[in-house]
């Protein structure tokens, strides 16, 4: 496949349901109302000469080189701004226009310098491009008409430049970080030849700007100006491939743009439905992990974890381990051992290791990181709505009047979405946000929150419960919604419950820190703002009430009636690439793929057949109970593929423990992990440019991934789970992941209708793909919801276990930030480390001022768990008694001070609160230098020895 | 497993079932921790009933006992309602 940048209509799509029919250049184009002439040239295979406009943002009529003539019109109007019309006949190549294009191309180049033949962009450049599109020959203005020619190169971006010298002042960047990302970070200083971009204040670089590094200005300009580094350094891509980010729960497609078989860039791919054409610093640029030098390829074992690691071969290590497990199972049977599915890795592969537990270590304790993070979400949906995914789509939030944001972070954490749903909120819908910390969201450019409800970490509930208590008293109920879609006794129920006295707004402020009158207002406004749209993430599910919360969400949006259309509903904002996925194949212990359960026998010898062995009845152990399981010396091998449970789950020191208690621990992985301080055998694993499979997004949308390098390692992570799986003589065969899938649709029924070839012809597909649903589901719950009617469920507030007092006074909350990701094993290891070194702890200016603590200095941060030392930020972002920070560096390890407590009913952990004292310190802490310690001499890997 | 976390996930679940009564509250714990929980630690839960009762709640404590008895709590909830064989409908996903 040879390398093409891929088509640019020139303005974006225009969606209408009338339709209007031209004819350009004697071709007759029917195109939806709106559409700019030029896009209906392009739609027809034509092409109008242009520079300032691209079809992510709005046309902006400045270069004046699309020109056309339109029978009965005076003059020669933009194409780009002149909409469309019946019976329009448009001529764009005629004498007249030729002349004026080259008129326009020659003062652009006589600003432009001509060192095309050593410019990185060559042959890759709008402007050369265009100025041959046009005929230009020669510049009769002379070339001096520049004046930021010498304009230095700004470099401090860490992946890519800004070389104003070569900047035509399209503005096409300004627009694109105004419209497609929404940060605002580029304004045009100056006017006329003098006009510059510029990255705000004439002091700052990109670095020190607004700038987040989406990489949008990058995609849009059409010269060299804004570049990437790597097309500098690597070359011109020759080939691209179609991919999926392995980073978030987004989704967002790419292309791989190649050069052999080095990775030059990912480009935003602008047929990508989760995406369309957009992406964040992680994505687009974070992917050079992948050949870092701590990348482990080869395998490697250890008798104990006090010896150093030994490289050995493929067949050596399977044969270990292989020998291990059996010698488990002999002596404590195959309860004894289980296995971690990764929401990192694809759906065939996740299947593919909870299939290796169930059906060849005979046991259901296979568990997945969803564990920690959207357990909870499962729980609560399945029981209000009978199903519990995300209902919409990431385009409704366009149709939203009102959204409710709460303990979510979108700009951080979704931040593809977050720019979507920034660009509504600049429209004009109105934004809710319910968050003990001032995220940024509620403050942005040309935005800000109607209310933000600042509570109380752990009173979720409370707040949800109150604004509910506001809607039945006042009499805000969506009565017709309610009596057509929900079940009237539990509704009645729930009314009466909620509308008690000691629901009420004035009652619970004084435990919430909600004033009441705000807690009001912002219960009005979303019962009565039009649509109404609810957005959560962990801040909602990490509670030891996180299913409760998630239940009060979906009453309050049943209430409102904001359930089955476009721009409503309730949305979790998932965190990894796969967490939906992974939960679909089965990774539960009490489930197999499609949420059927373990003792349910029909299902059992569905699967007994297909894989002709005899499943455990019972439900498995979860990730909490695993580790409390080996403490006991029941629970004493687990296979870990991608996931680092010792720097990500709560109280460190118990997983610790728990892993160290252990007789094989198997990580799979690309880098030893903190988890592998504690194994036996390293697998090293494959990344995902080097693998084919699907990952399904925050949306249910399933999307391919596609290899488009060999794996470092050799092998692809599904096939290192088969070999291991056949070293136990499970005999298994596949040749191709889409075999897998071919297996899960064979076995699922929510997944009937899904194939490779499928996705491969549909770009992507949103389950259920069965009978009922032959094309996907965009949104749920249309008609009815799918079990029956809708279920008020009464949410009992129950404070957490986890209290302040006078040891520990403060309340501690934890989150991400927008470079870093998760445990950071792979942002850690790119140049995103520039924004952000380490852990910081944001403390209140009052509660920095009791304790005598000034920005950047160290602090002790304490719990009843543990404690870690990282610096303070003071700033009123957080509430007082509120403390924030986040858990990207295992030096901090913030994790050793977060307790045991978790949700009721899914043991998610209550991450979310934690009580602490935070004092002056002058150095790590007694557990970080013993982890230190203890981390060097765990990685360390014996010489090889020489071959005889 | 150790009897206090045990008592305490299952004190923790009835009380989150409290606000619908006593018989029933005790009935969904039992069917939550019937769907849920892993054999051993049913198992050790049984044994919190003989050795350390007083740390059971009276909810977490009937549901212990009914399913110690051998009832097989029908589903109490939705989130205890699983697809059928052939069935695509809901999911659970966390
Ligand atoms: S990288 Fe993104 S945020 Fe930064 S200036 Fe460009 S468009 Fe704006
Ligand atoms: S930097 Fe690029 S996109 Fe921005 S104004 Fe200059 S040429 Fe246009
Ligand atoms: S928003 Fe998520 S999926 Fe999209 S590029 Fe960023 S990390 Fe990747
Ligand atoms: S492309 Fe239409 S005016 Fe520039």
């Amino acid at each position: 496949m040879t390398y093409e940048r891929q088509k640019d209509f020139g303005t974006p799509e225009v969606l209408s349901e009338t339709q209007v029919t031209l004819s350009i250049d004697g071709r007759e184009v029917t195109v939806p109302a709106g559409t700019s002439v030029m896009r209906a040239a392009a739609e027809c295979g034509g092409s109008i000469p242009k520079l300032c406009a691209t079809d992510n943002v709005k046309a902006f009529g400045s270069c004046r080189l699309c020109l056309v003539e339109i029978e009965g019109r005076k003059g020669t109007p933009a194409s780009c701004t002149t909409p469309a019309e019946q019976g329009m006949i448009v001529a764009t190549q005629t004498p007249r226009l030729e002349k004026l294009r080259r008129g326009v191309m020659e003062l652009y180049i006589s600003d432009h310098p001509l060192d095309c033949l050593t410019c990185s962009a060559n042959n890759d450049c709008e402007l050369q491009d265009q100025a041959a599109a046009v005929g230009l020959r020669d510049v009769r203005f002379g070339y001096d008409g520049a004046d930021h020619l010498g304009a230095p190169t700004d470099t401090s971006n860490p992946y890519f430049d800004f070389d104003p010298s070569k900047c035509i002042v399209c503005s096409r960047c300004v627009r694109a970080c105004d419209e497609v990302q929404g940060t605002l970070a580029l304004t045009i200083d100056g006017r006329g030849f003098a006009s510059m971009v510029s990255a705000g204040q004439t002091t700052d670089d990109f670095l020190s700007s607004e700038c987040v590094s989406c990489g949008a200005c990058v995609q849009a300009c059409p010269t060299a100006t804004l570049q990437e580094k790597s097309v500098k350094e690597i070359g011109k891509p020759e080939r691209s491939v179609v991919t999926t980010c392995a980073y978030c729960g987004v989704g967002c497609t790419f292309r791989a743009e190649m050069r052999g078989e080095q990775l030059v860039r990912m480009v935003p791919w602008k047929d990508g439905k989760a995406n369309r054409g957009h992406s964040c610093v992680k994505g687009r640029f974070a992917w050079g992990y992948a050949n870092h030098a701590d990348r482990i390829t080869s395998p490697m074992v250890r008798e104990s974890i006090h010896e150093p690691w030994r490289e050995v071969s493929w067949v050596e290590a399977l044969e270990f381990t292989a020998g291990r497990l059996r010698t488990i199972r002999e002596e404590s049977g195959p309860r004894a051992l289980g296995g971690i599915t990764s929401s990192r890795c694809t759906n065939e592969e996740t299947f593919l290791v909870q299939k290796l537990v169930r059906a060849g270590f005979g046991s259901n304790n296979v568990d997945t990181c969803a564990r920690v993070c959207h357990s909870p979400t499962g729980y609560g949906l399945k029981t209000t709505f009978g199903t519990s995914a995300g209902t919409q789509d990431f385009d409704s939030v366009m149709h939203s009047d009102v959204v409710l944001v709460i303990g979510a972070n979108p700009t951080d954490a979704h931040p593809v979405f977050a720019s979507r749903m920034k660009r509504r909120l600049r429209q004009g819908a109105k934004l809710i946000v319910i968050d003990p910390r001032r995220i940024d969201l509620v403050r942005s450019p040309h935005i800000a929150a109607a209310h933000h409800l600042a509570l109380r970490p752990g009173t979720n509930v409370a707040v949800l419960t109150a604004m509910a208590h506001v809607i039945v008293t006042v009499g805000l109920v969506d009565e017709t919604f309610v009596a057509e879609r929900c079940e009237a006794d539990a509704f009645e129920e729930w009314s009466r419950f909620v509308a008690e006295e000691r629901h009420s707004p004035e009652f619970l402020q004084d435990v919430t820190g909600v004033p009441a009158q705000t807690l009001r207002e912002a219960a009005r406004l979303f019962a009565t703002g039009g649509n109404g749209a609810i957005y959560y993430g962990l801040g909602v599910t990490e509670h030891s009430q996180g299913s409760s919360t998630v239940m009060a969400i979906a009453n309050l949006a049943m209430a409102t009636g904001n359930i089955g259309r476009p721009g409503v509903g309730v949305n979790p904002l998932r965190g990894q690439n796969n967490v939906q996925g992974a939960c679909d194949m089965g990774s539960f212990p009490h489930e197999l793929s499609g949420y059927r359960h373990i003792s349910d026998g029909d299902v059992r010898s569905l699967f007994e057949q297909d894989w002709k062995v005899t499943l455990d009845d019972e439900p498995g152990l979860r990730i909490p109970n695993m580790l409390d399981a080996a403490l006991d010396g029941s629970f004493r091998a687990i296979y870990i593929q991608g996931e680092d449970i010792l720097q990500s789950d709560p109280d460190t020191r118990h997983v610790a423990a728990g892993l160290a208690a252990m007789d094989c621990v198997i990580v799979h992985d690309l880098f030893l992990n903190e988890t592998a301080n504690y194994a036996h055998v390293f697998l090293p694993g494959s990344t995902f440019l080097e693998k084919d499979g699907t990952f399904t997004n925050a949306e249910r949308r399933m999307q391919l991934v596609r290899k488009v390098m060999e794996p470092a390692n050799g092998m692809q992570d599904w096939e290192v789970t088969q070999a291991l799986a056949n070293a136990l003589g499970l005999g298994w065969d596949y040749t191709h992941p889409s075999q897998v899938m071919d297996e899960i649709a064979r076995l699922t029924p929510t997944f009937a209708g899904v194939s490779f070839d499928r996705l491969e012809a549909e770009g992507s597909l949103q389950w259920p793909v069965n009978e009922a649903f032959p094309d996907g589901a965009p949104v749920m719950h249309e008609a009815g919801f799918v079990r029956g009617k809708g279920l008020f469920v009464v949410t009992d507030y129950v404070p957490t276990d986890e209290k302040t007092g006078p040891r520990f006074p403060l309340l501690l909350t934890t989150g991400r930030i927008l470079s870093q990701y998760n445990v950071g094993a792979q942002t850690r290891r790119t140049a995103n480390v520039v924004w952000h070194e380490e852990d910081v702890l944001e403390v209140h200016p009052t509660d920095a001022e009791n304790r005598g603590l000034k920005s950047g200095d160290w602090v002790r941060l304490a719990s009843r768990k543990g404690e870690t030392t990282l610096r303070a930020k003071v700033t009123d972002r957080v509430a007082p008694g509120v403390v924030y920070t986040t858990f990207h560096h295992p030096e901090t390890q913030a994790n050793v001070v977060t307790t045991d407590y978790s949700d009721w009913a899914t043991n998610c952990p209550e991450y979310k609160v934690t009580a602490v004292q935070v004092a002056p310190s002058n150095g790590p802490s007694d557990w970080q230098e013993n982890y230190a310690e203890l981390s060097g001499r765990s990685r360390r890997i014996a010489p090889a020895e020489p071959a005889e | 497993m150790d009897a206090a976390k045990l008592a305490y996930m299952a004190n923790q679940i009835a009380r989150n079932f409290d606000a619908i009564g006593h018989d029933k509250a005790a009935l969904a714990t039992a069917d939550h921790i019937d769907k849920f929980w892993d054999p051993r630690m049913k198992a050790d839960g049984f044994r919190i009933l003989d050795n350390d009762p007083d740390l059971l709640g009276p909810a977490a404590k009937r549901a212990l006992e009914t399913l110690r008895e051998g009832h097989d709590p029908a589903p109490q909830t939705r989130a205890t309602e699983f697809n059928a064989v052939n069935e695509g409908g809901r999911s659970d996903a966390g």
